[in-house]
């Protein structure tokens, strides 16, 4: 007994050390002019993209249902957060934290009463209304005065620097984590897995999908937020369905259902549109290619619903070890 | 008067919308999928169509050959793309479908280019009647009639032919159609075919109406057929044609008296109907409910 919790706490110490190195190396790079205002965006929105994908992940990879409006809530928390930074009067250091909760809250709130209804169905119901939810978000944006018409907004601060971006992630990541991997998180597979035989062990099935749903949304609504402030400026075109698409790809492509492989493809993701910028009119293509060939082939994504963990590069080492020839 | 006309504009629209539905609800009928790509094949068969008139190509003759092109594109499709999915999980067949429908698109734009291209304006030389101050063009009344002729032809080929039989027992257990002999695959792609062959048949009736052709012409129609389909109950054919006339008639109503300047609400309230049919009766207005069981 206690010899597991020395580990569980020398795992936790390891954690900080590797988010505190990996922190301080990426801002030394940014400060010395190793990454230019270039590569260092990128890295911003690679951040921002992590959030993204990991939210929608937790509605469809371990809810299981396949959710085609993430676009909305993303833009309901980039524009709640863009209009408060720029109404509000406060200062931009104050408010703008505090607009990326509010962002939150309110993408929640929006992700509560679209889940009433939408939960109450299953599968492919559940991806046409919220397909029509997102559909609707950006025609509502487009129509309304206060959120600047088809213009969008603009002159909102660019204050999405990399360590907001960073520390964001790293709050949604262990938050997410924390949560799924909790009794809370186990009865949300449970429902992805089987949800008549999960009813029938006594879990609340409504209120656990509602919670997946109203996670997913918030943690969009905060990548919304940081996007906003990262642009300088919203259209809203851009949050549309093939935007919702874009994010089920990365969550498709890293696994269903799995942390790690949400990480790793929204790092190869962003960074391969970028590699690929001369076939840009080609980058839907393959990503509609990748889609279905990814479906045939390997459903499962890169990592399936595996995570990378210590216990990987543990045994790793071990079997490392061992193959080593005794001299 | 203005009533009237916009009655006409409604069935008009909500005839090439139930037409797409049809596909969209004899596809998830047969295979229990929603056919994402179904909106982008009636592009395909609108870039066919334009392609087949710019050559000089006469009207009907250029209908019957972008409808056939159409059908065996939809068997290409379900071949390639869904037949190696059919047993595995619902979710990877949508995310399949949603990948053809991307693919269909961007294709598309590569090869045609992301400019809107116009469609030869066939009212032209057409005579056109007077309903108040408004004219109405005697092609759009065709066109409705059209509609419900193939309508009705298609409901009298499922219910009486022999291969209609064979889709129907195919939709309402595979296994058992199949052990009576029904060739499964054949069916299947002959539903494919016959849904493919409509959207391009109302590709045609949606450029009568809006005479621009362009790479993602066939989404924002797509969805709204998906509603009728919905609306009408999905898998039941004459719900499809219902639910069509409905939703076309509903939204030509409601841009006609919302105020300038919102009449992008207009597929706000398409799709706000969609959300109340769903939580009132998520059978559809003439799908019987279904019970899950263990």
């Amino acid at each position: 007994m206690k010899k597991s919790s020395s580990r569980v706490f020398k795992t936790y110490v390891l954690n900080i050390v590797i988010i505190a190195a990996i922190f301080i190396a990426l801002q030394l790079m940014i400060t010395n002019g190793v990454f230019n205002s270039y590569t260092s965006g990128l890295v911003v929105q690679i951040f921002i993209n992590m959030i993204l994908t990991l939210s929608l992940n937790v509605a469809t990879g371990f809810l299981g249902e396949l959710c085609l409006g993430h676009a909305g809530f993303m833009a309901i928390g980039a524009y709640t957060t863009a209009l408060l930074t720029i109404n509000s009067g406060l200062p931009v250091m104050i408010m703008f934290p505090l607009g990326l909760i509010a962002g939150m809250i309110i993408s929640g709130i929006i992700g509560f009463l679209v889940g009433v209804p939408a939960l109450r169905l299953k599968g492919d119901y559940l991806a046409i209304i919220t397909l029509a939810f997102g559909e609707m978000i950006s025609i509502l944006l487009r129509t309304f005065k206060f959120t600047g018409g088809a213009l969008g907004l603009n002159g909102i601060p660019r204050v999405t620097s990399f360590a907001y971006s960073y520390w964001c992630f790293i709050i949604s990541l262990v938050l997410i984590i924390t949560f799924m991997f909790s009794r809370h998180g186990r009865a949300i597979l449970s429902i992805r897995e089987d949800e008549i035989a999960s009813e029938a062990t006594g879990v609340n099935t409504f209120k656990y999908k509602m919670i997946a749903f109203v996670m997913s949304a918030m943690f969009a609504g905060l990548a919304g937020g940081l996007f906003a402030h990262f642009q300088g400026n919203l259209a809203p075109e851009k949050f549309n369905y093939n935007y919702s698409i874009d994010i089920m790809v990365m969550v498709v492509f890293g696994g269903m259902g799995s942390v790690s492989g949400s990480i790793v493809s929204a790092i190869i993701l962003t960074l391969l549109p970028e590699l690929l910028r001369g076939f840009s009119e080609f980058r839907m293509l393959v990503y509609a290619i990748m889609l279905i060939v990814l479906m045939i082939f390997r459903p499962e994504g890169m990592f399936g619903r595996k995570e990378v963990t210590y216990r990987v590069f543990r045994r790793f080492l071990k079997r490392n070890k061992q193959n080593k020839p005794v001299s | 008067m203005y009533f009237l006309v916009q009655l006409i504009n409604g069935l008009q629209i909500g005839s090439i919308y139930a037409l797409i539905a049809l596909g969209y609800t004899m596809v998830y009928g047969i295979i229990k999928l929603i056919n994402f790509a179904h909106g982008d094949i009636m592009m395909v068969g609108a870039y066919l169509a334009l392609l087949l008139l710019n050559n000089g190509i006469p009207i009907i003759p250029a209908m019957l050959i972008s409808m056939a092109g159409c059908a065996i594109f939809g068997i290409i499709i379900e071949r390639l793309a869904y037949k190696p999915l059919r047993k595995s999980s619902r979710l990877s067949a949508l995310i399949t479908a949603i990948g053809v429908s991307l693919l269909l698109q961007n294709a598309a734009m590569l090869v045609f280019g992301s400019a809107a291209r116009t469609f030869p304006d066939l009212t032209k030389g057409m005579p056109s009647f007077q309903l108040g101050s408004n004219s109405v063009n005697i092609l759009t009344v065709i066109s409705i009639v059209l509609a419900i002729v193939v309508m009705i032809a298609l409901q009298l080929f499922v219910t009486r032919s022999k291969a209609g039989t064979a889709m129907r027992a195919v939709s309402e257990d595979t296994d058992a159609a199949e052990l009576m002999g029904i060739n499964v695959n054949t069916t299947i792609s002959m539903t494919f075919a016959i849904g493919s062959g409509l959207a391009a048949f109302a590709a045609i009736l949606f450029c009568m109406a809006y005479p621009q052709v362009t790479p993602y012409m066939g989404a924002m129609p797509g969805i709204k057929a998906f509603i009728a389909a919905v609306l009408g109950g999905i898998g039941v054919i004459p719900g499809a044609m219902i639910g069509g006339f409905i939703l076309g008639v509903i939204e030509a109503l409601t841009k006609a008296y919302i105020p300038s300047g919102y009449s992008a609400l207009s597929d706000a309230v398409v799709f706000a109907i969609l959300i109340i049919v769903l939580l009132v009766k998520p059978s559809g207005l003439l799908g019987r409910p279904q019970r899950e069981k263990v």
